[in-house]
């Protein structure tokens, strides 16, 4: 609620900038739609989200808008569940009449909206992780977040150049964790790695001692990779210290959050994961096209909800940005040409790495996105 | 192998001291309402927020501590007075759907008067393991086994050597017969609530350190300790830290030995098989049913 | 007359997102009166439908997709297996009491839960699984319009077949089983018989809706047959009103749409939605429909 009323009294605001100008006051809003996950299980992704799409909106109306109009957000909160996400987005499309829609935190709830959205034909900019949404190529669907095979590939490219052969798995049963954990299987071979142990635990579990035990009593074991987010991994680094395992412990992108360093605690030093830029700003060379980009959001963010940035909040900004200037090169908000502008969206730099899509790329994010982090002193040191 | 049998059943041991806390919170309000409180795991989610959130805004750890009891008990209280006492003649099923709409409810609350984030407790006594025979123990996890401990002796305590206690289980025998003798049924079922809510809270807190908290924690602890004390017998305290335990073995030992993807549902069909066998749970009175 | 209601709604819905939302009551609806024979007319409670719900659904899905299965022969060879399932475990969890019942049930909602998310190669796992449109005999359910009146039809005829069952000998011998199970057993009812037919039909209602959803939403995620997917199914038939065939219907009605309308106050929804559930049960605590009925007749007497 309180919400609305802020953005009530942005959008009032802007209409009134708008009409003393004398531009365009008559112009319709133009209507972005977003389902996210702001409470649930994946609220430790939708609730950045939402909070970044709604303070770069209330910011981009005060400039002024786009095409001299103003841009009205609309969100939902799935709470994570698939079916609901599908008719959020049917309301969307349907009842708000939304020109562009943003979300699905999840890679369910993402895959659970698209038949909709692809019959709807609307774009649609996904902020969640698996391959699966962008592979096969669906016309209408794109996505911002690095996926998880290319999280999986760079450890495990890592490990490779560490002459690791032999790693234990361990991943998380929901969503993220779980395709996180098949995609890993499907590449690691490429890496001639092989996985001696592969175990799972609920989100939830107070102790995950048990399986990291099995583990570290299954012979040759060099590594482990850990994929999941939320307080799961911060209780798998502390049971792994309480074990006092001694190979390296690898996470996923999941954890790339300072929420993850300040439950862990002690626990994390040590340990590696892929991760945006978003997270090391300062440390990234001078000549990095991402710098200022960064920089500047990292600050932003922080400044407004005085918390840590997140790589996720980066994933809407990306989106939000790519569909503003899409929308700016279409001149309108005819779906199709948005569409067409988002595929030819080329050299747009991000939070999350250097956007380039095509026709047969809708997430075009290169590899080199990612970089390896370690953390040290309870802080993310840039290792790669 | 015997070290690796053993940290299995520390780790069972850890997280099922923790669902047999929560197991007893179900089993006190049991006893004098036969009610079934799901919003049981909300109160530990209370205890563990408010205290975790007042030390991180520097509250010294035991005035913390003592703070996030009342607040939760306040909530307990709050809870039997608006929505419970109003209901009190309804039927059970009525009553269990006030309660989880009280669940969702504070629920709700918790994430605006908090926030969405995982909150943490430092560990009462340092994070350095403890080495038993190959086999290691975080220091918090004796805290939550001598809590459950000191717990169960003082219930035991209040329940058969105190006035009122005794009061209070009479009540759960028979209501009536309770009445008749002037014990005030109304002031009963306030003070177990109340009682309930103050272990939700001391269970919360112990346990943060090792499991966080967030605004969603109670859900899992809540379904958690509803097992155990099904299992261990409706209305039995000793029944509930057994069948809490039961629940967080069966789990370690199924994830060493078994399946770990498949370690929930195995502790499941162990409940379900000795409900099959014992339909009142393992301790629970045989249940006649009035004509 | 719910015919007329059905019939008479889409006059005031302005886009086929009404339709769905329409659907998804209607859906939910068809569940609660299976759901609530079993929990209003035998006073037996489950915390378990949603699982029989998912079973449904993942049967359909992987019947025709992976099998590439006519849809209609999905949906009901499914729902055969989850009333076989039903069968099976009906018997000696329907022994259980109160509580014990609810445990036990919840157990198996759980475990069927787990399975749908592990065995991912299969199912899909958490991200989930699409599949086709519903089609038979050449002709296909497509769009919400469609979909809005085959569900329509299908709850007509489920109100009614309910309504027959409760009036047949059946429905007198459930009624007994609730007022008093050993009474009952004493004047010669097959006490359990009764529990697990009953048990079994409601499974099998499930189950047929959750292919329907299935096949309407054109993608499932396990997250359909979770514990809390069971818990609103049991809050929307005790809500509405438990032994009240119509009073199910509002329930399911009335917890499909606040969510939607609710929707709009972001943040506080949770603790409206709260709220609400125990202002409802407080002051009405046989459920809306019998206490709004019992209330008017009350005005009516007293003229």
């Amino acid at each position: 609620m309180r919400n609305l009323v802020k953005l009530g009294v942005v959008t009032v605001v802007a209409a009134g900038v708008c009409a003393v100008a004398g531009v365009a006051s008559a112009a319709e809003p133009i209507k972005i739609g977003a389902f996210l996950s702001a409470t649930g299980p994946a609220s430790f992704l939708g609730e950045p989200e939402k909070k970044t799409l709604e303070m770069y909106v209330a910011k981009l109306n005060k400039d002024g808008g786009v095409l001299g109009r103003k841009v009205e957000l609309v969100v939902y909160d799935d709470g994570g569940a698939g079916d609901k996400a599908s008719t959020f987005a049917k309301r969307l499309i349907e009842s708000d009449k939304v020109d562009l829609i943003i979300g699905g935190s999840t890679t369910g709830t993402t895959m659970a909206a698209i038949p909709l959205i692809e019959r709807a034909q609307i774009p649609f900019i996904s902020l969640a992780g698996a391959v699966v949404i962008v592979e096969p190529v669906k016309k209408w669907v794109f996505k911002t977040p690095h996926t998880d095979r290319m999280a999986a590939e760079k450890v495990f490219s890592d490990m490779k150049k560490k002459g690791i052969s032999k790693i234990a798995l361990i991943s998380e049963d929901a969503g993220f964790g779980k395709s996180g954990h098949d995609q890993s299987v499907a590449v690691v071979k490429n890496y001639g790695i092989e996985i001696v142990a592969d175990e799972v635990y609920s989100p939830k579990d107070p102790d995950v001692t048990a399986q990291l035990t099995k583990i570290k009593n299954a012979p040759g074991v060099q590594a482990v990779f850990n994929f999941g987010f939320g307080q799961g991994p911060a209780i798998v680094t502390k049971n792994y210290k309480q074990l006092s395992m001694p190979m390296p412990l690898y996470q996923s992108h999941g954890v790339a959050s300072k929420d993850y360093i300040r439950l862990a605690g002690e626990a994390s030093e040590g340990v590696r994961l892929p991760a945006a830029g978003l997270v090391v700003p300062d440390q990234l060379a001078a000549t990095d096209p991402q710098k200022p980009v960064v920089t500047a959001f990292k600050k932003e963010y922080e400044a407004a909800f005085k918390s840590d940035v997140s790589t996720f909040a980066g994933h809407a900004y990306d989106g939000l940005q790519i569909a503003l200037v899409a929308i700016a090169r279409a001149g309108s908000v005819d779906k199709a040409k948005v569409r067409d502008e988002i595929e030819k969206t080329s050299g747009y730099v991000g939070t999350g790495g250097l956007v380039s899509m095509s026709p047969t790329d809708h997430m075009g994010l290169s590899p080199a996105a990612f970089h390896m982090v370690e953390i040290r002193k309870g802080d993310w040191v840039l290792s790669d | 192998m015997f070290a690796a049998f053993l940290q299995y059943l520390f780790s069972g041991l850890t997280s099922g001291a923790i669902y047999a806390l929560a197991g007893l919170g179900f089993a006190i309000i049991y006893n004098s309402s036969q009610v079934i409180n799901f919003a049981q795991g909300e109160f530990i989610m209370i205890g563990g927020m408010s205290s975790a959130t007042l030390v991180a805004s520097g509250v010294p750890m035991p005035l913390a501590i003592s703070l996030a009891m009342l607040i939760s008990m306040a909530a307990g209280i709050a809870l039997e007075k608006f929505a419970i006492e109003p209901a009190r003649n309804s039927d059970v099923v009525t009553i269990i759907i006030i309660t989880i709409g009280a669940s969702i409810f504070m629920r709700g609350a918790a994430q605006l008067i908090w926030d969405k984030e995982f909150h943490s407790l430092p560990a009462f006594s340092g994070e350095s393991p403890i080495a038993v025979m190959g086999a290691t123990l975080m220091p918090q996890s004796l805290w939550v086994f001598a809590v459950s401990g000191v717990v169960i002796v003082a219930l035991w305590w209040f329940f058969n050597r105190t006035m009122f206690g005794k009061a209070m289980l009479g009540t759960s025998h028979n209501r009536l017969a309770a009445q008749l003798v002037g014990v005030g049924v109304k002031k009963v079922l306030l003070a177990s609530f109340a009682l309930s809510a103050l272990l939700g809270a001391v269970g919360g807190i112990v346990v943060t350190p090792i499991t966080f908290t967030n605004y969603e924690a109670g859900i899992m602890l809540g379904l958690k300790g509803f097992s155990a004390a099904v299992l261990g017998g409706l209305g039995n305290g000793g029944g509930a830290i057994v069948g809490g335990l039961i629940v967080g073995i069966a789990e370690a030992l199924a994830s060493g030995y078994l399946s770990s993807a498949y370690k929930d549902a195995i502790a499941f069909v162990i409940i379900l098989f000795v409900l099959f066998f014992m339909p009142n749970g393992l301790f629970g009175k045989r249940g006649t049913d009035r004509v | 007359m719910l015919a007329i209601i059905i019939a008479s709604a889409p006059l005031g819905f302005s886009n086929t997102y009404f339709y769905d939302v329409g659907v998804n009551a209607m859906f939910n609806a068809i569940v609660c009166v299976g759901l609530n024979l079993l929990i209003g007319y035998a006073g037996q409670i489950s915390l378990g439908h949603a699982g029989f719900f998912a079973l449904g659904a993942y049967g359909s899905a992987i019947l025709t997709v992976t099998y590439g299965v006519p849809p209609i022969v999905a949906m009901l060879l499914s729902a055969a297996v989850v009333g076989l399932l039903a069968f099976v475990v009906g018997r000696p969890i329907l022994k259980l009491k109160g509580h014990y019942l609810a445990m036990a049930t919840l157990g198996i909602g759980i475990i069927i839960h787990i399975v749908l998310k592990t065995e991912s190669k299969i199912t899909g796992g958490p991200d989930g699984m699409s599949l086709d449109n519903f089609s038979m005999l050449g002709f296909t359910i497509m769009g919400d319009r469609m979909w809005y009146w085959v569900s329509g039809v299908l709850l007509v005829l489920t109100v009614w077949l309910a309504l027959n069952l409760i009036d047949s000998p059946v429905g007198r011998a459930l009624r007994a089983v609730h007022g008093s199970e050993v009474g009952a057993e004493v004047v010669g009812v097959d006490t359990s018989s009764y529990k697990v037919l009953v048990f079994v039909v409601s499974a099998v209602f499930a189950s047929i809706v959750g292919s329907l959803f299935a096949h309407k939403n054109g993608f499932i995620t396990p997250d359909i047959g979770s514990f809390f997917h069971s818990v609103e199914l049991v809050t929307m038939v005790v809500l509405g009103g438990m032994a009240s065939i119509f009073g199910a219907l509002i329930g399911a009605v009335i917890l499909t749409l606040l969510p939607q309308i609710l929707a709009a106050v972001e943040q506080y929804e949770a603790m409206i939605l709260g709220a609400i559930m125990m202002g409802t049960m407080i002051f009405m605590p046989k459920g809306l429909l019998p206490s709004i009925v019992s209330s008017v007749k009350r005005l009516g007497g007293g003229r």
